[in-house]
């Protein structure tokens, strides 16, 4: 896979962007980057835009001010079908998983591959079950979305993800409402995308834990700034909200509450 | 007073602006449309919903609107010793107006809103960015087969629903109100003129398809991502919907004479 | 299956609106290449374009215009049947169907062995009936008898002296 050869010290950079929902501001001026081929955590409560730094990536919201660069083009001006060959560098695997609910398992995947690919049926079909299979899952070709379980959905949210071979996987919440075992699997599967592919992944997380196991780069968005680092640094820094922030103490005044910006999800 | 002025302008701005919106969505609609690749299977699958399950209701209110009618039309016919022309009165009225406005109403209230609320519920769980993602443009994939087996399936369904309520006015007139069925058949037929009456009637048709496809799909695609955004959408398909039907009704009716 | 269902509802669309063509509509008549002929009337009372033409109650054409003659006479051009032989002294006449019904014109044959041809005139003509003035008529006493009652100038222009023959 690709992502091996563009080893740029960040892949993915933000600098100085400001959002806001309206009348409420999610980032004023935010300035922080993801090294290519490392496995990187955005950790922060609730509304405090970590949804819509992944969304911001993928040029599905443009920031009010500022520049994002996605693997050396800046996404925040390009034309919708400019940033369809960008997006072509980029997985995304949603929150609820965003398939299709009117499509089986076997159509999402296919998806695109018959949409952006030039291959043949058997070809597609090869592809699809072999992403299947590294996620652990068999015969659910004929299944729709809406009979599988919620670690299966997200399982075959990230094979469809990795469909088109990017070099960057982005991941909203992909621990969020599942049990320990499949919350695992799903961190197993994660961390081998990384190791095994050296694909750039990039992930949205409330779980501390598995952050500090998984992550070889994180970044904890507090009301005042981001602060960056390696998991350990991070758990030896002395800031008292990024202690509270890892020791699971949350108190809501250090770090920042509110309504999620983008209520994702809501009907799944 | 000057608020009054304000809160007007406000809302001409915000109409034409809608109004803008709805033109560049329509041109986006169109250059999909015209642009490979054709989607006849989703295309299909679109004719299926809207037309096939709306069948049974538009044939259902046509038939019974055509009673009606008949009755009616006799009644009030007879008192004039006039009711050799009740095949006139019954097949004007469906022709000309309630066809195509009562089926356009119909398939508003029902494929329209399920259009709206299915592309509402793509927008709230994140489907239509999924695409996105995957360089798929949703406009293309999702909403073009909709509104364009919209346009397709509304004359059809206006020709149903007329010929059905031809049916259900013979059946009241002739049957059980004993007007002679020759009578009744050449009032009709002396009465209706393809270009006067049957081609404007397919053409109100097309439009009301037109307008109803591009206002369900539009609403659902620029539906607020949650469940009060899509039930928003799907009421305000059926309000606007209805509301514009019959404003381009009565501007295709001054206009062409239909 | 799904197919065969969508194929079925498409043609009995396309069956519905065939039937509203073409039986209800009457789209397979008045195509070109019929007769059009001519006839002048003092009085339409009302006649529209597109109104029927018909002989014994058979509807054999159309009114294709109506507009006013040199002689400010209505001049109203009719397209029928193209194979229809009609005499030379055919007569037509504007008659209605019941009281308030549309007008249409009726053709009465007549004898000679000459026929009508593409462009002629219809030179034996019977006006409309207007029944406002018919009940003036009755109102005030007058001449009743010249119009002869809707009846007979719905159903018999033999009876009639108004205006026929010019």
């Amino acid at each position: 896979m690709r992502g091996t050869e563009a080893r740029h010290e960040a892949q993915v950079a933000f600098s100085n962007v400001g959002m806001s929902f309206g009348r409420r501001e999610v980032f004023r001026s935010l300035s922080c980057g993801f090294p290519a081929g490392k496995l990187s955590v955005i950790l922060g409560g609730s509304g405090s835009g970590k949804s819509t730094m992944l969304r911001l990536m993928g040029g599905l919201v443009r920031p009010s001010s500022g520049t994002i660069r996605v693997a050396d083009t800046d996404v925040t001006t390009l034309s919708e079908s400019r940033l369809f060959e960008v997006r072509q560098k980029l997985g995304m695997m949603f929150q609820g998983g965003a398939l299709l609910d009117a499509l089986t398992v076997f159509d999402n995947l296919a998806l695109p591959l018959r949409e952006r690919a030039d291959m043949s049926e058997a070809e597609i079909a090869d592809l699809v079950h072999a992403r299947l299979e590294a996620v652990g899952l068999a015969d659910v070709d004929d299944l729709l979305p809406g009979q599988l379980s919620g670690g299966m959905v997200k399982r075959v949210a990230v094979a469809r993800a990795t469909m088109m071979q990017p070099a960057i996987l982005l991941c909203d919440e992909p621990f969020s409402g599942l049990d320990p075992i499949s919350a695992a699997r799903i961190e197993r599967l994660l961390l081998g995308i990384n190791r095994d592919h050296g694909i750039t992944v990039i992930l949205v997380s409330h779980s501390v834990a598995s952050t500090l196991r998984m992550a070889d780069h994180v970044l904890i968005l507090l009301p005042d700034g981001p602060i960056e680092g390696s998991p350990t640094t991070l758990a030896s820094a002395t800031d008292p909200r990024v202690r509270a922030f890892l020791g699971g103490e949350v108190d809501e005044t250090l770090i920042g509450g509110g309504e999620d910006p983008v209520p994702s999800g809501l009907l799944s | 007073m000057i608020r009054l002025v304000r809160e007007i302008g406000a809302a001409t701005v915000r109409f034409v602006e809608e109004l803008g919106q709805l033109g560049v969505f329509a041109g986006a609609i169109v250059r999909s449309t015209v642009s490979p690749p054709v989607r006849v299977r989703l295309f299909v699958a679109e004719l299926f919903k809207l037309g096939v399950l709306s069948l049974i209701i538009v044939c259902v209110c046509g038939l019974a609107v055509g009673m009606v009618l008949s009755l009616q039309g006799y009644n009030t016919l007879v008192r004039f010793g006039a009711e050799e022309s009740l095949g006139a009165v019954v097949g004007l009225s469906l022709v000309r107006e309630l066809g195509p406005v009562l089926t356009a109403l119909l398939t508003t209230g029902r494929a329209g809103s399920a259009t709206a609320a299915e592309i509402g519920t793509m927008v709230a769980t994140e489907q239509l960015d999924g695409l996105r993602m995957m360089s798929v443009d949703p406009i293309d994939l999702v909403v073009t087969p909709k509104a364009l087996a919209m346009i397709v399936v509304m004359p059809l369904l206006s020709a149903l629903f007329i010929v059905s309520g031809l049916a259900g006015g013979y059946l009241v007139g002739v049957e059980m109100m004993g007007v002679d069925s020759g009578n009744y058949v050449s009032s009709l037929r002396a009465s209706i003129d393809f270009y006067d009456d049957v081609a404007g009637s397919l053409l109100k048709a097309l439009v009301f398809g037109m307008l109803t496809g591009l206002i369900a799909t539009h609403r659902g695609y620029t539906c607020t991502p949650n469940s009060a955004g899509v039930s928003a959408a799907t009421t305000s398909t059926v309000v606007v919907g209805s509301v514009s039907i019959l404003i381009s009704d009565y501007f295709i009716t001054a206009l062409w004479g239909v | 299956m799904r197919d065969l269902v969508v194929g079925l509802f498409v043609l009995a669309g396309m069956g519905a609106v065939a039937y509203l063509s073409f039986n209800v509509g009457g789209l397979s008549y008045g195509g070109p290449g019929g007769l059009t002929l001519y006839a002048s009337f003092d009085q339409t009372g009302g006649l529209k374009t597109r109104a029927p033409v018909v002989i014994s109650g058979v509807k054999v054409g159309q009114v294709v215009e109506v507009t006013l003659g040199d002689d400010y006479r209505a001049r109203v051009a009719i397209d029928v049947d193209q194979g229809l032989e009609l005499p030379i002294d055919t007569s037509a006449s504007i008659t209605t169907a019941g009281i308030l019904g549309d007008r249409y014109i009726a053709l009465q044959l007549g004898g000679e062995e000459e026929i009508l041809r593409e462009g002629e005139d219809i030179s034996f003509t019977e006006s409309a009936v207007i029944l406002e003035r018919l009940i003036g008529q009755l109102v005030h006493g007058t001449d009743v008898g010249s119009g002869g009652g809707p009846d007979a100038a719905a159903t018999d222009p033999e009876n009639s002296n108004a205006d026929s023959g010019t």
